[in-house]
């Protein structure tokens, strides 16, 4: 490619060349062609999910657990009660205490602590899955000495933190100063102020935060493996190994069986279209304003 | 934007009013705004808590295998379980290529499309393509992975691999059989993975160039790909490399895709064709099954490579990423 810098001089003097009209055409097709190259898989994707996904289930899929290898029918039932037992888990774990370090970044983090644990929140959140699913298995299965939705939701809870925390933290600061002080000029104190007047103010934005955070750990499944671990039964205790969504799938993926094929797919639609209606969910209050009567 | 400085607290209002009634009760709500602050601090200290505890175990885990085998440890072939011989060398090439080759077959086409969402396209397709792109990054690894089984794979097998190893044979990287499972299977599915967060990290820092430089470079009569070539991509090159290095630490930590499609086995091969493993799938796959306390322990220092390796990728991504975005573009003295 020539460099045309040396050219600058005479860009205006000269009729632009058929080199370079050439050139701008070839980029803008060039990306074009990028674009429709990303969006094949996309489509191909969804359309594979919804082609499969579709044949395979039925009422069956959705209320029964698993039938033994060669036997046909059978369901992920329990796999979909598991994640939401593990989603639970991770979620009463992880949303409070992801908020309550936003709400500190954004109310009394200016200052070093405060660089450090943001520094540290983005830290956090770019930590591999796999490894969040080593350490959740050194704190809980270790002590525990066996495999459990526990286990699973600490997993979860530790990769939803920095995700809220950052978003939350982006939120408050949304929220104008004057809202604060006028708060204050009523006598109402800061704790109250924080909690009635600014999150509140910020309520759609954080909650923006935490579906996007939810969507994510949602159809995780490295850090499963070894904490969670599966379960062919139906399970409902908390220290006791417990099948997910995302966790069946793959197994089922990775088996030989015709018949567990279709199930993966099937499981697989069921995941993302939990995950679709969550983003979607987060595209509408995010279209509708982050923040409420503060404008 | 500055942060929120209360001008008056509330104890100063409850204080004044000496004489007259106090608009509410403010006798204990220095003590609640004390009891809060600790409350969030806490919350705030919790992240800390969390990284250091991250570091902790997976350093107390991996000593027995560290004092085994030392550096060598990452520098050794042979991966023996029933003879306690742990070398994890084949896992990093694996890691290191997997990730190498998503990179070259994602980057041109996640800039390509960055360019053409900011600059390029018509205004009402801008919403719709940056939220699909944004719907790419929502779908969990583990249907990529099974897309890429039953249908990428396959595709691979008959049509894409045959294709290469006629043409491009000669130059060693695509010859053998042809499984479609691979380290080349591994690679694209990866590609398709990092290429939303590659391109949408450089659409923001191109967003982030001022307008004035795009009308300079215009004003000057150049064509619209002169413009993006001088005046965006110029500005943005150090934020558009923080978004390449930031799909490298994606890319390097990634399990499930690539357990499905790579192949799990310790090999090292020149052909692409060939399978491999990774870092992560072989935590992913042996971990629980590790049966003695160096096997486990020979694992989770995989994962403290990992994990330090994803650290120091993420810090100088996110370096370069904000030596645009805060203000200050990083120019080219080329």
């Amino acid at each position: 490619m020539p460099d045309t810098v040396a050219a600058t001089s005479d860009f205006a003097a000269t009729p632009i060349s058929l080199w370079r009209r050439g050139m701008n055409l070839f980029i803008t097709l060039a990306t074009a062609l990028a674009v429709l190259l990303v969006l094949l898989p996309l489509g191909a994707i969804f359309a594979y999910l919804v082609y499969k996904g579709i044949s395979s289930l039925n009422w069956a899929f959705l209320t029964q657990t698993p039938k033994p290898v060669g036997e046909s029918g059978g369901g992920m039932a329990n796999a979909i009660a598991g994640s939401a037992l593990i989603l639970l888990i991770a979620s009463a774990m992880g949303v409070p205490v992801g908020i309550g370090a936003g709400i500190y970044l954004a109310e009394y983090g200016r200052n070093r602590l405060g660089d450090l644990i943001r520094f540290t929140a983005d830290v956090l959140n770019g930590v591999p899955s796999i490894v969040v699913g080593i350490v959740a298995y050194g704190i809980v299965v270790l002590t525990q000495g066996h495999f459990s939705a526990l286990a699973g939701g600490v997993a979860l809870a530790i990769m939803m933190i920095p995700t809220i925390t950052r978003a939350t933290e982006e939120m408050l600061l949304l929220v104008p100063n004057a809202v604060r002080e006028a708060a204050y000029g009523l006598g109402v104190s800061r704790w109250r102020t924080t909690l009635s007047i600014t999150l509140r103010t910020a309520t759609s934005g954080v909650i923006t935060g935490v579906m996007l955070a939810f969507a994510r750990v949602a159809g995780e499944t490295a850090p499963l493996l070894f904490t969670a671990f599966g379960n062919q039964y139906w399970n409902w205790k908390v220290n006791q190994p417990t099948a997910a969504l995302s966790l069946q799938v793959f197994t089922y993926a990775i088996s030989p069986f015709d018949e567990w094929h279709r199930q993966a797919w099937a499981g697989a639609l069921i995941l993302i279209i939990l995950i679709v209606v969550a983003v979607s969910a987060v595209r509408l209050v995010a279209s509708r304003g982050m923040l409420k009567g503060a404008n | 934007m500055p942060g929120p400085q209360p001008v008056a607290k509330a104890e100063v209002v409850s204080g004044t009013g000496a004489q007259s009634e106090p608009l509410i009760k403010a006798g204990n709500s220095h003590i609640a705004d004390r009891l809060f602050y600790f409350a969030m601090l806490g919350c705030g200290l919790c992240v800390l808590g969390l990284v250091g505890l991250i570091v902790y175990e997976l350093i107390t885990k991996s000593s027995l295998s560290w004092h085994a085998f030392g550096w060598k440890f990452f520098f050794q072939s042979d991966w023996d379980p029933v003879n306690e011989q742990f070398g994890a060398w084949p896992f990093v090439y694996g890691t290191v290529v997997s990730s190498i080759l998503a990179l070259l077959l994602a980057v041109p086409l996640a800039v390509g499309v960055a360019i053409f969402v900011t600059e390029l396209c018509p205004r009402w397709l801008k919403g719709p393509l940056a939220f699909t792109t944004e719907l790419l990054a929502a779908i969990p690894s583990v249907i990529y992975g099974l897309w890429a089984i039953f249908v990428l794979v396959p595709l691979l097998r008959q049509y894409v691999e045959p294709f290469l190893a006629r043409y491009f044979g000669w130059t060693g990287l695509f010859e053998g059989a042809f499984y479609g499972i691979g380290m080349l299977a591994a690679g694209i599915i990866l590609a398709i993975m990092v290429v939303p967060i590659i391109s949408s990290i450089t659409r923001e820092v191109m967003t982030a160039v001022p307008q004035q430089q795009r009308e300079a470079v215009l004003a000057l009569g150049a064509t619209r790909w002169e413009m993006i070539r001088i005046g965006v991509l110029r500005n943005a090159r150090a934020g558009i490399l923080g978004g390449i290095i930031l799909g490298l630490g994606r890319a390097l930590g990634e399990t499930m895709a690539v357990t499905m499609v790579i192949g799990n086995r310790p090999e090292i091969a020149r052909s692409l064709f060939a399978p491999g493993y990774t870092m992560a799938s072989v935590i992913a796959n042996e971990f629980s099954e590790a049966t003695s306390d160096t096997y486990l322990s020979a694992l989770v220092e995989v994962g403290l490579a990992l994990f330090l390796v994803t650290i120091i990728v993420n810090i100088l991504a996110q370096i370069l990423v904000w030596s645009v975005t805060r203000g200050a573009p990083a120019r080219g003295h080329a």
